[in-house]
């Protein structure tokens, strides 16, 4: 377990538009209707979206009220689930596998990279990167990896690291997915 | 070796695009209505001789548990729900289904339905992957537009409804009690058995949880017989896995092959051997995190099934294969390992919330030296009291990695200490 608390600084505003509900009602529609709280991560996730990147306490509450749900219901879920960012993330999060099969084939290499070019762990950039460390995100084969937003980017080492995250500071084009150019995990020998 | 005409995931690389025009011309979907028309029992007969075991770690006949469901409606929803929360280390098969072969776990969710008798599928997918549930997605839209899924499912007259839900990063929604606790929008606590989900599941009712992999693999089973399934591999332990192999392997993949097929052949035909040679291998983790390491000696000649590696007192589990070569520091793998599971105890059982934070710190001390040779059989003991103890799994997932290193390097731990003993004495003495 972690200890996981909401961010000091709530200075933020929150509320849901119109266009927002009708998306959050269309996740209703996967659960029989007396069932709306099995909506809760998705919601969540979505209002981390809306948000930039992390879920302040405004968020929280606007989905326990969306969902009719008990704010401390939706506090639970918030600080339970590791995904839900309780502080601003950056509007480049970057997520450093370090499980075992990662490690075993350089995540050190990585995480240093991300020191180097990014800073320490969890404080965000003034170019707006950000990075931690996370467990496994269940791409092993492709290892060692990160991901950055919604994206995979694997087979890495130091160098190829580095060039990704400066190719986001000039704002460059980055190819997702395996960076020695292989196809999802088929077998292919590294130079 | 598997003969490439056996192979059920051509297109396990995304060589070709994943969309429903091409895996129809891979055979997926293929008269799919005369497969639902067999009807409950000579479906799940069929999957039963088979032989397949389900593909999440656990190895239970897939078949077997289907009958579990009741019989007859109970005037409540039947829910079928696929575990597509991968998130033991080293394992990311089910990766490779969801983004590259989605039309066979839709095709197989519609057939494992009609099987138990289940009105409804959800499809949970661990919440990191973004871009694979994208896909899934748009390939469940694809089937819903063409008649293959919903209302008259297939035309078979069944009603089946897939719904796709996903999570936000929690290791322990992989336990399939605590998934439906995450899918009724709780914390993936899991939930004491019994009941067992086939009696009360989702929403308290009759429910399954299967792996991806199993449910991917049906329709297929099915087109070609069980005996064709059940001739691949060794008996009790039949079909075809797909592997996933990283660590220090020359080329890293995921593959698919036989049951039972030797661990070295496996490592050397398809992953290109170990760094540096057979000889430089120092030990294995055969099945995904949770199972306990095997030396070299052992890997020599085993074999990747879920008995031969239980006589070995490991595992198939998911069978991801993370091997070590002789540069790994194997405590500081571990206790990576450890870390992982002390981060990922959902904190309701105490043996487990408290005893896995011990582990990882009794295990940072093993990793430096910094411990007494007694502490060994400490941590041993440790292990011992939080193995067995917890309502799930994951206590005894975080006590047999420690458990296999003891077991097989204890002389490793023993070195460590004496060497940090010397240079504190060359330090301070």
């Amino acid at each position: 377990m972690t200890v996981r608390r909401l961010a000091d600084n709530q200075d933020i505003n929150f509320k849901f538009d119109n266009h927002d509900l009708k998306f959050l009602n269309s996740l209703l529609e996967n659960y029989p209707k007396d069932k709306k709280q099995s909506a809760v991560v998705p919601s969540l996730f979505y209002a981390q979206r809306k948000a930039g990147g992390w879920l302040p306490e405004k968020a929280i509450l606007a989905v326990s009220d969306f969902l009719d749900m008990p704010k401390i219901r939706v506090l639970e879920i918030a600080t339970f689930y590791s995904m839900f960012n309780l502080q601003p993330s950056g509007d480049h999060f970057v997520q450093v596998c370090g499980t075992t099969p990662c490690w075993l084939r350089g995540a050190e290499n990585i995480k240093k990279a991300c020191k180097d070019y990014i800073g320490q762990e969890r404080e965000v950039s003034k170019d707006g990167l950000c990075w931690i460390e996370v467990e496994c995100l269940g791409a092993c084969v492709n290892a060692p990896m990160i991901q950055i937003n919604d994206d995979y980017y694997e087979d890495l080492d130091y160098e190829s690291t580095v060039k990704i995250l400066k190719d986001i500071k000039n704002k460059k084009n980055i190819i997702k997915g395996s960076q020695i150019g292989r196809k999802s995990s088929e077998p292919l020998e590294r130079d | 070796m598997l003969d490439s005409k056996d192979r059920i995931f051509d297109n396990l690389y995304g060589f070709e695009p994943w969309n429903l025009d091409n895996a129809k011309l891979r055979g997926d979907w293929d008269n799919t209505k005369d497969i639902l028309l067999k009807g409950r029992e000579k479906i799940t007969e069929e999957v039963i001789s088979s032989g397949l075991r389900g593909r999440g770690g656990a190895g239970f006949s897939t078949g077997v548990k289907w009958t579990f469901m009741p019989k007859e409606p109970t005037g409540k929803t039947h829910y079928l729900v696929v575990n597509a929360d991968e998130s033991e280390p080293g394992t990311c098969k089910d990766r490779e289904i969801l983004r590259n072969e989605p039309h066979k776990l839709l095709e197989g969710c519609v057939i494992a339905c009609a099987a138990m008798g289940a009105q409804v599928c959800y499809i949970y997918i661990r919440g990191e992957f973004i871009n694979e549930r994208y896909i899934l997605e748009s390939a469940l839209k694809e089937a819903y537009d063409d008649g293959l899924v919903g209302k008259n499912a297939c035309g078979s007259g069944l009603d089946i409804e897939i719904f796709i839900h996903h999570g936000a990063g929690a290791y322990i929604c992989g336990e399939e009690t605590a998934l439906l606790e995450s899918l009724e929008g709780k914390k993936g606590m899991p939930r004491l058995k019994p009941p067992f989900p086939a009696a009360a599941g989702l929403y308290g009712c009759p429910t399954t949880v299967n792996n991806v992999e199993s449910i991917a693999v049906v329709p297929t089973i099915l087109r070609r017989g069980s005996s064709w399934f059940s001739g691949i591999g060794r008996e009790n332990n039949t079909g075809t896995k797909i592997f996933c192999i990283s660590g220090h392997v020359n080329t890293p993949c995921n593959i698919e092959e036989e049951m039972g097929i030797p661990l070295k052949d496996l490592i050397e035909k398809h992953a290109g051997g170990v760094i540096g040679g057979w000889d430089n291998l120092l030990a294995v983790i055969p099945g995904g995190s949770s199972v306990p390491m095997i030396p070299k000696e052992i890997c020599d000649e085993v074999l990747m099934d879920f008995d031969s590696l239980q006589a070995v007192k490991s595992g198939l589990g998911t069978a991801a294969v993370i091997v070590m070569d002789k540069s790994t520091d194997l405590i500081k793998a571990i206790s990576r390992i450890s870390y992982f599971y002390k981060h990922e105890s959902c904190g309701q059982c105490t043996p487990c919330r408290e005893g896995t934070g011990w582990l990882w710190e009794m295990m940072e001390k093993m990793a430096r030296g910094e411990a007494k040779k007694e502490d060994i059989d400490t941590l041993l003991s440790l292990t011992k009291r939080i193995e067995g103890h917890t309502i799930c799994a994951l206590g005894d997932a975080a006590a047999w990695p420690i458990q296999g290193l003891i077991r097989h390097f204890r002389h490793h731990i023993e070195d460590r200490i004496d060497q940090y003993q010397k240079e504190s004495n060359q330090n301070y003495g």
